[in-house]
């Protein structure tokens, strides 16, 4: 059994981490905040029922995870969907398709790839609705294992890879999408 | 139940090489496990699988290589600082949570 003196000591080092899943999920400052504070209040009062020795960080993603859907999530009357059915595996590969002359070494894909900013990653991330938004999150910018994640958000460990699945087609669809803005991916979808 | 009696006799499956050898994946089935591969999430067995394929497939190798990239730029790019106020905030909140437990 942990101790609430430790607390501080053992959780405060997760707290970048925390805060950046917290301004992805809220997608704003003030909301963030809170939620982080909350999530340390409540994690320092549970910290007895917290197993030493065990994962800590997947611990405390757990109690932002429930107090984001408890506090901030509006009540939603349906399952969400992510609509990637038109989306087909390795989408942004295909629209970044450059030249396929281009030199040897790093593709031109992979330079694209370079040209997206920290705003269209994050804007991509956060139009994501919230179940995949928060798959996406622990596995990509986590890098939790997708048992970890079933556990964090209480759901079979197959349904976590059908969200991280879907999760990622979003993602990629609203990059495509930024891109095209952005003038990075050309206009027309006839990239293959 | 369920199965129904239309197997589409002569349907070719998808990608698959036609004498491909044995336990060699086809760039279909490849591509189908990229993200399991990238995750770490599949047995030693169909890691050995999926890398034998890549070391004879340059497209396959090249797509492999993009969705690594876009993993690193997805982790890379959205990281936030925390703001101090938040640290202080969050350092007196659980002051005076200990305060008032005893």
């Amino acid at each position: 059994m942990a101790d609430q003196g430790q607390f501080s000591d053992l959780a405060m080092e997760y707290m970048p981490a925390l805060y950046t899943a917290a301004l992805r999920m809220t997608r704003n400052a003030a909301d963030a905040e809170d939620l982080v504070q909350e999530t340390y209040l409540k994690a320092y009062r549970a910290f007895g029922s917290f197993e030493l020795g065990t994962n800590l960080k997947a611990w405390l993603y757990r109690i932002l995870t429930n107090t984001y859907i408890n506090t901030y999530r509006a009540k939603k009357r349906r399952p969400e969907v992510a609509d990637v059915e038109d989306v087909e595996d390795l989408y942004l590969y295909h629209h970044l398709a450059g030249d396929p002359s281009a030199g040897l070494g790093r593709s031109a894909e992979d330079e694209a790839l370079d040209r997206f900013t920290d705003t269209d990653v994050k804007a991509a991330i956060e139009s994501l609705p919230d179940t995949f938004r928060m798959a996406v999150l622990l596995a990509d910018v986590e890098g939790f294992s997708y048992k970890e994640i079933a556990e964090i958000t209480d759901v079979p460990i197959g349904t976590v890879m059908s969200r991280i699945h879907r999760g990622r087609k979003a993602l990629q669809k609203a990059l495509v999408e930024a891109g095209r803005a952005r003038g990075l991916v050309g206009a027309s979808d006839e990239a293959r | 139940m369920g199965h129904g009696a239309d197997g589409e006799p002569g349907h070719p499956a998808d990608g698959r090489p036609a004498e491909a050898p044995a336990g060699f994946l086809s760039c279909d089935e490849t591509i189908e496990r990229l993200y399991f591969y990238l995750d770490g999430e599949l047995t030693e067995q169909r890691r050995i699988e999926i890398a034998r394929h890549l070391d004879l497939c340059g497209p396959c190798v090249g797509a492999f290589g993009f969705e690594s990239e876009l993993r690193k730029l997805v982790a890379n790019r959205c990281h936030d600082r925390v703001p101090d106020a938040l640290r202080d905030r969050v350092a007196q909140a659980l002051r005076e949570e200990s305060a008032s437990a005893d």
